[in-house]
């Protein structure tokens, strides 16, 4: 038998179920009963593409140190899905724990000496308590939130406060939660040494923070960005962002004394037709956006080429998940960045942004609106599902209430009404944008948009010369992007040679493997980057190191193809460092592939 | 502006409509289609009617996909606003800006190709959001502009330029229209402009989508003998079955017509169309039976032209999506943002 694990505040819990039974609700309850002990925690969401009977996990990161990412290893299991059982099992780390529910034997060959195995007949406790099917289902899931509670010493006063306030009209669904609690709870008591040795222990680490996922955050941002119009088509992991718009509008949007609804949220047919919607609308002067995912992004390439050289802004979110088609939809990935970067066909580059958690996905939200009015061009904000659809926890959003929207260059009808002549191409201060009007303001502002061939005055030519002005003038336009999109986060260390260069979710598994590689005497500065154009600050950073990683979630490096296309690194200074086996990457994976990296180069 | 500027002369004593502008106000740039093209009598039409109903041209929207006959829009209303898109996919360009600025005029220009194939799709579900536009499609059987295949249009058994026949069904776009739930939906030729100019005035103003198939003869590569969307062809087989008559909200109502034999149906402004049944069994009002009419002439080879199918309208988009009427692109940021209070007490559900 390993040592018990006796972490305080600093382990990992994995719950092992079938998905349709409602142990969604269950995991959250468990997960924010220990962020309101001020305990810092994290919850991550393996789900089949399915709607009942798959296996899922839900993976819940207990970290004092405020770490966000995954860790690499599991404390505890609560292996409820029999089906999973013996891969489950496989996982726990030893000196850790499993609970399963002891209600069926358990298969004599599947067990291990260096983990202590808890059994629970929790189907049997539940199926005596409740008499109907459904909440006999739903309730063991309570019930093994109440054990932990037993065992791991969570506040029982937290849990039912969070239970009035997630059923709030619903008195009898409260109560059959609290009976379900209490099953597990007694149970736990009763039959072991509770509290485990790994435990909780309140704290004040969470105050001024919340728990959200990415995608309500972002669908919160474009609200708050002015955003009138949105068109998609469902697709997961981006769903839940125009739900969240929805609801959102719903509540801050609707004339209280009209009823009028000042946005509109059009289904679309598929994403050709959302992208088209978006720059219908974007082009009519309202603020519009599409949420979709890589397939969709295939989709709208046509759209997203014709608004890049007719100048429409349009703001897209891309929720990355894995590759085509299916099998692993509902995994995460980062593997759409090239195919973002230079979307479309002809020489086309985008604006791209890359959110780390839910707080940027708000505060970048807005600056993609901002970002597209003011270069006139389709910008994509990159994320992935999983800050799309996992709660994580960040400090408090934050609003200025003297922010106005950066419409960008736009001639009102005053302005119109006292020019001659309107050039809607035409580039009068040399940062490669010139000015637009919106339809039906004033008769000298129209103009006849299409795509590629058009001179700066808006007709229509098929010269040669007009065409490489119009492509040279974008090229301008890009270089000017450099300067407006938001910087890195850069942390360097003087006289420090290695460096991770990163972006996006691989952030809190960078952070805590800094951490770890630094307590081994290996110091590294790291440079996350939030934009495409790569900007000045990115490119001095790549200069000042002779050793760089690159960490992604991906298979073919797309991050260090564009660092080697788009900076002046020389390639032989990058290293890759690649996870894209659709899970969230982990912290001990970086510290591995680092230490592995150094120990070859020591040997070479 | 588009592709060639006319002459700036105009006659002085050239008629002016009511905002005191003349026909020659409501043309766009020179067409740079081949001479004799359908598509060029149905600019003139639209031109007709944009100016005669005295529509401030700079509030119209002309939007249109690819093909000869998405080009079209580059040659009416220089003063309108104009979005040449990508093939098959203005129907979506039209939700988005309808969404963003219900104040405006829309009309878009497609093909038979940008609509009945690669555009199908956007089609079906402009007419099912009953986006308040007029739809037209200028209707030759072909591809123009990639030179002359068959479009999903081609009727059977007609003959390509280059001698292949055509051996699958054609899609009717009136019947498919009318079979999908279309409110407005009539069949024109670009040789009857007489026909044309009301329909097109009557699309206008009708709260809805507003679809008209205006058969357009390719005089470069559908024109020749054996084909069925030939001028000679069409003339000969074409058979007005209602006549809409547009009449303007000021206009006294002229002459009464014999009990069912017209109908006047009041738009929405105080407009109204009256609508003449040239032939008899025709009624423009029932749908199941306007789909028997046409499928049973069509079979025939009969080209039935007019409103020929027509209802009030449905709620369109924004009724659906109760949208403030104030246009969602001009509401005031102020109306939009929540502020911060708000914001703080968002947060609170997520802790
Ligand atoms: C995505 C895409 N595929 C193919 C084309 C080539 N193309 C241009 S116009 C056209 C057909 C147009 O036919 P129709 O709409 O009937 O217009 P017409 O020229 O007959 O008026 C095609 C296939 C294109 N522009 N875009
Ligand atoms: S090819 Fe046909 S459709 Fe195109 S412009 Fe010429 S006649 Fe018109
Ligand atoms: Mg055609």
């Amino acid at each position: 038998m390993s040592p018990a694990n006796t972490g305080i505040n600093d382990f990992v819990i994995k719950i092992a179920n079938v998905n349709g039974t409602g142990s969604a609700s269950a995991n959250t309850l468990l997960m924010k009963a220990i962020f309101r002990m001020g305990i810092p925690v994290v919850g991550k969401n393996f789900f089949p593409s399915n709607i009942q009977g798959l296996p899922t996990w839900y993976e819940i990161r207990v970290s004092h140190k405020g770490y966000l990412c995954r860790s690499g290893s599991v404390d505890l299991m609560v292996a409820v899905n029999a089906e999973t059982y013996s891969q489950d099992l496989q996982e726990v780390e030893p000196g850790g724990y499993l609970i399963y529910d002891s209600t069926w034997p358990r298969d004599r060959q599947l067990s291990r000496e260096d983990i202590q195995v808890l059994g629970i007949p929790l189907s049997a406790m539940c199926n005596e308590r409740f008499d109907n099917a459904r909440a006999r289902i739903l309730m063991k899931n309570v019930a093994y939130v109440g054990a932990l509670a037993a065992l791991l010493e969570i506040d029982l006063d937290v849990i039912r406060a969070l239970l009035q306030e997630t059923y709030r009209d619903k008195q009898n669904l409260i109560a059959a939660n609290l009976e379900a609690i209490d099953i597990g709870y007694s149970y736990a008591r009763e039959h072991f040494d509770c509290p485990l040795p790994m435990r909780l222990e309140p704290m004040d680490e969470t105050r001024d923070h919340i728990m959200i996922d990415g995608n309500t955050a972002a669908g919160l941002g474009c609200v708050y960005a002015g955003a009138t119009v949105g068109a998609w088509y469902p697709i997961t992991p981006s769903t839940s962002l125009m739900d969240a718009f929805k609801n959102f509008c719903e509540r801050l949007r609707i004339d209280p004394e009209t009823g009028d609804r000042n946005y509109c949220i059009i289904q679309a047919e598929d994403e050709l037709a959302a992208i088209g919607m978006v720059m219908g609308a974007s082009w009519n002067g309202a603020r519009a956006f599409t949420p979709t995912s890589g397939p969709g992004i295939s989709l709208m390439n046509e759209f997203i080429g014709f608004g890049y050289f007719t100048e429409i802004p349009a703001v897209l979110f891309n929720v990355q998940r894995v590759g085509p088609s299916t099998g692993l939809p509902t995994r995460t990935q980062q593997g759409d960045l090239l195919s973002c970067a230079y979307a479309s066909h002809g020489d086309t580059r985008h604006v791209l942004l890359f959110p780390a958690d839910p707080r940027e996905c708000f505060e970048l939200a807005v600056a993609a609106f901002d970002l597209a009015d003011r270069l006139q061009t389709p910008v994509i904000f990159v994320t992935d599902l999983d800050i799309g659809m996992n709660d994580w926890m960040v400090p408090d959003l934050e609003w200025d209430d003297s922010y106005q929207p950066d419409r960008g260059k736009v001639f009102t009808a005053e302005q119109l009404e006292e020019m001659d002549v309107f050039h809607r191409y035409a580039d009068p201060d040399g940062d490669g944008i010139g000015y637009r009007t919106f339809p039906g303001d004033h008769p000298k502002g129209s103009y006849f948009l299409r795509g590629s061939g058009h001179t700066a005055a808006a007709t229509y030519s098929e010269k040669s010369p007009d065409y490489v002005e119009l492509v040279d003038r974008l090229a301008r336009k890009f270089e000017t992007a450099k300067q407006l999109v938001p910087a890195p986060v850069i942390d360097q260390r003087k006289g420090v040679g290695r460096a991770i260069v990163s972006l996006g979710s691989c952030d809190g598994a960078i952070r805590e493997a800094r951490d770890i590689l630094a307590a081994q005497g290996i110091e590294t500065s790291y440079c996350r980057v939030r934009a495409f154009p790569f900007n000045a600050q990115v490119e001095a950073f790549l200069e000042e190191h002779d050793q760089v990683f690159v960490v992604e979630q991906n298979r073919d490096a797309q991050l260090k193809q564009m660092l080697v296309m788009e900076t002046r690194v020389s390639k032989d200074r990058l290293r890759s460092i690649l996870s894209y086996d659709g899970m969230p990457v982990d912290s001990r994976f970086i510290v591995d592939a680092i230490t592995e990296a150094l120990e070859e180069e020591a040997a070479a | 502006m588009s592709f060639m500027r006319k002459p700036d002369v105009v006659h002085s004593r050239a008629p002016k409509n009511d905002l005191g502008l003349t026909r020659r106000d409501y043309e766009g740039g020179m067409s740079t289609l081949c001479a004799g093209c359908g598509h060029d009598a149905i600019t003139a039409a639209i031109i007709e009617s944009f100016w005669s109903l005295n529509v401030e041209p700079h509030r119209v929207v002309k939007m249109s996909g690819i093909g000869c006959s998405s080009k079209t829009p580059a040659y009416f209303l220089s003063d309108a606003h104009g979005i040449n898109s990508v093939h098959g996919r203005m129907p979506s360009i039209a939700a988005g800006a309808n969404a963003a600025n219900r104040d405006l005029h829309y009309i878009g220009v497609s093909g038979d190709g940008d609509s009945l194939s690669i555009g199908y799709g956007q089609l079906a579900h402009a007419l099912r959001r009953n986006l308040n536009m007029l739809y037209i499609i200028e209707n030759n059987g072909v591809y123009g502009l990639t030179k002359g295949q068959f479009s999903a249009s081609a009727d059977l058994g007609t003959k390509a330029k280059k001698g292949d026949i055509n051996e699958q069904p054609p899609i009717d776009p009136v019947i498919a229209c009318i079979a999908m739930g279309g409110t407005f939906v009539a069949r024109g030729f670009s040789g009857d402009k007489a026909q044309l100019v009301p329909l097109i005035q009557a699309g206008l103003k009708h709260k809805g989508f507003a679809l008209i198939d205006v058969l357009s003869p390719c005089v470069t590569f559908n024109d020749h003998e054996d084909s069925t969307k030939s001028y000679a062809h069409t003339r000969q087989f074409y058979h007005p079955a209602i006549h809409a008559d547009f009449i303007a909200p000021a206009e006294p109502i002229r002459a009464a017509y014999e009990k069912g034999e017209a109908m006047e149906v009041e738009l929405f402004d105080g407009s109204f169309i009256r609508l003449r049944k040239v032939r008899e069994g025709y009624d423009p009002t029932d749908r199941s039976k306007a789909l028997t009419y046409l499928n049973e002439y069509m079979a025939k080879g009969e080209i039935i032209t007019g409103l020929m199918y027509w209802e009030k309208s449905t709620p369109d988009l924004h009724s659906i999506a109760r949208t403030s009427e104030t246009p969602l692109s001009k509401l005031d940021y102020g109306r939009l943002s929540p502020g911060a209070g708000k914001l703080a007490k968002i947060q609170e559900r997520y802790r």
